[in-house]
């Protein structure tokens, strides 16, 4: 199983550059799978396994971190990936908070930015951008040659190491270098651990606690299944 | 890349025949404007041009550099991107300064001396815009037309890109056949989107789109450019009044009989 964390500032072209990936990884013949983790409302798992017909779901953090959720049930994500028959899952964050980063060890983080959101956006966003892999620079027909070529270097002056990939999502361009990728990407290991260190903080993971999987953590909690409920003294 | 030449095969129109122009090519130096009515297709095959369309976009074309086609694969290091589209619709959109975005672009694209750059740019910009770009200015904060104007300069002397396309900009209100005059001292590729006749005449050659169709390629010939000549007349007489009106001068029509000397056109 290879798991795919997209993150990035809201409506910023997440699944706009997700669908593209899709349909271009199901005429190669790969089977992925789509987890939207959200904070109050999300359709795209809807509008995904309508336009694909592949295993999607979502779930809404509600009163929890939308990262913290995406800690506590990516172990059980990626057996409900198995299960369905999938060997690519896709998992597309809510993207809020700019303390944590969702991308864990192994996988392939792909954070999305929109060129048209400032030069001071590299600077500010930390972690997400900071431990991804890549780094998508969508909307580039809205802004000008010249300054597509400062916010790029930007954002590699924020993230040295990072792949720099340009892209119109709307209309495919620019996307075959992210399939290419995602394909070359390793297989997760178990178990799981996040990527990096999250700041200081009161929840467990906020504390250190990088195990993925409920099981390993206490206070308040979910599963895919279950709603939140609350383990510890 | 060093590129030499460009050549647009012909693809399809909307209609689905091929398309009359079976192919054009352009040399370093080559200025071309692309005419027709509105959605005839006009800034559809511009855009061919910025992706290299490779049989792969709507209208089927194929784009060849130095009689090459760009395959699928091949990413030019965006540092040193041939083309530069300069679009109806492009705003800056960055919260910098002019003169700090200016210097860190001098930087990406690796100039010798920056500071002699943006001296540059800003002296191109300036010689098209009403009022003269100040650095200390935010980006968005410039008029539709000093950012037009900075836009051009910033491609042809910083970004110094072989191939420049520029859609309609005469709708930016800048001096368009002072930029016309300066661009023709760079030996690069030009492609002008224009209902301008004046632009379209002083250009090499140009292009009748129709449905979507490249329907003929007109090579301008002697008279055409002594037409030009006229019409460059005409359009300075509507500078001048341009001139007055913006100054507050009030007009009379002893002004518009000197106007019409100058022009030694018989009504």
């Amino acid at each position: 199983m290879k798991l795919i964390i997209f993150a990035g500032p809201p409506t910023c072209g997440k699944t706009t550059v997700i669908r593209q990936v899709i349909r271009r990884m199901l005429k190669k013949g790969h089977k992925p799978a789509y987890l939207k983790i959200d904070v109050l409302y999300a359709d795209e798992d809807k509008i995904i396994s309508e336009e694909f017909g592949i295993p999607a779901k979502k779930l809404y953090s509600g009163e929890l971190c939308p990262d913290h959720c995406n800690v506590v049930v990516m172990d059980e994500a990626v057996e409900w990936a198995e299960k369905s028959g999938s060997d690519f899952l896709f998992v597309e964050t809510a993207g809020l908070c700019l303390r944590c980063s969702p991308y864990i060890e192994n996988s392939l983080g792909v954070v999305v930015l929109e060129a048209t959101s400032g030069m001071n956006l590299p600077y500010k966003i930390g972690p997400m951008l900071t431990l991804a892999d890549i780094a998508v620079i969508t909307k580039i027909d809205l802004i000008s040659q010249a300054e597509r070529e400062v916010f790029r270097y930007r954002v590699i002056e924020a993230a040295k190491e990072i792949t720099v990939v340009e892209s119109n999502a709307l209309y495919g361009i620019g996307i075959d270098p992210i399939v290419k990728h995602i394909e070359r990407s390793g297989e997760i290991e178990q178990p799981m651990f996040l990527r990096g260190n999250p700041p200081v903080g009161t929840c467990t993971i906020c504390v250190g606690k990088k195990e993925i999987g409920a099981k390993n953590h206490f206070g308040v909690l979910r599963t895919m299944e279950h709603d939140l409920f609350y383990i510890g003294e | 890349m060093d590129i030499q030449s460009i050549c647009v095969m012909g693809g399809t129109g909307k209609t689905g025949e091929p398309e009359k122009v079976e192919r054009f090519e352009l040399n370093m130096g080559d200025i071309i404007s692309i005419v027709g009515p509105t959605g005839c297709g006009k800034t559809t095959l511009i855009n061919d041009i910025e992706l290299f369309a490779n049989r792969n976009t709507p209208s089927n074309r194929l784009v060849m550099i130095n009689g090459e086609p760009i395959s699928e694969d091949f990413t030019f290091d965006p540092r040193k991107h041939p083309i530069a589209l300069i679009s109806q619709h492009t705003n800056f959109l960055s919260d910098l300064p002019v003169g700090e975005f200016l210097k860190i672009h001098a930087k990406v694209r690796g100039g010798d001396n920056p500071e002699q750059m943006i001296g540059e740019t800003l002296e191109f910009a300036n010689q098209l815009t009403g009022e003269a770009i100040i650095t200390t200015t935010g980006m968005t904060e410039l008029s539709g037309g000093q950012t037009r104007s900075l836009l051009i300069a910033d491609a042809v002397i910083i970004g110094n890109s072989p191939i420049i396309l520029l859609d309609e900009i005469e709708n930016a209100g800048i001096h368009r056949s002072r930029a016309l005059e300066l661009l023709k001292q760079f030996k690069k590729i030009f492609v002008f989107v224009t209902h301008d006749p004046h632009i379209a005449l002083l250009s090499d050659y140009r292009i009748i789109m129709k449905n979507g169709s490249m329907e003929k390629l007109i090579c301008t010939n002697p008279a055409e450019r002594k037409v030009a000549g006229e019409l460059g007349k005409i359009d300075n007489l509507m500078l001048n009044f341009r001139t007055y009106i913006r100054s507050g001068q009030e007009i009379s029509e002893k002004m518009m009989a000197e106007q019409m000397e100058t022009l030694k056109l018989t009504n």
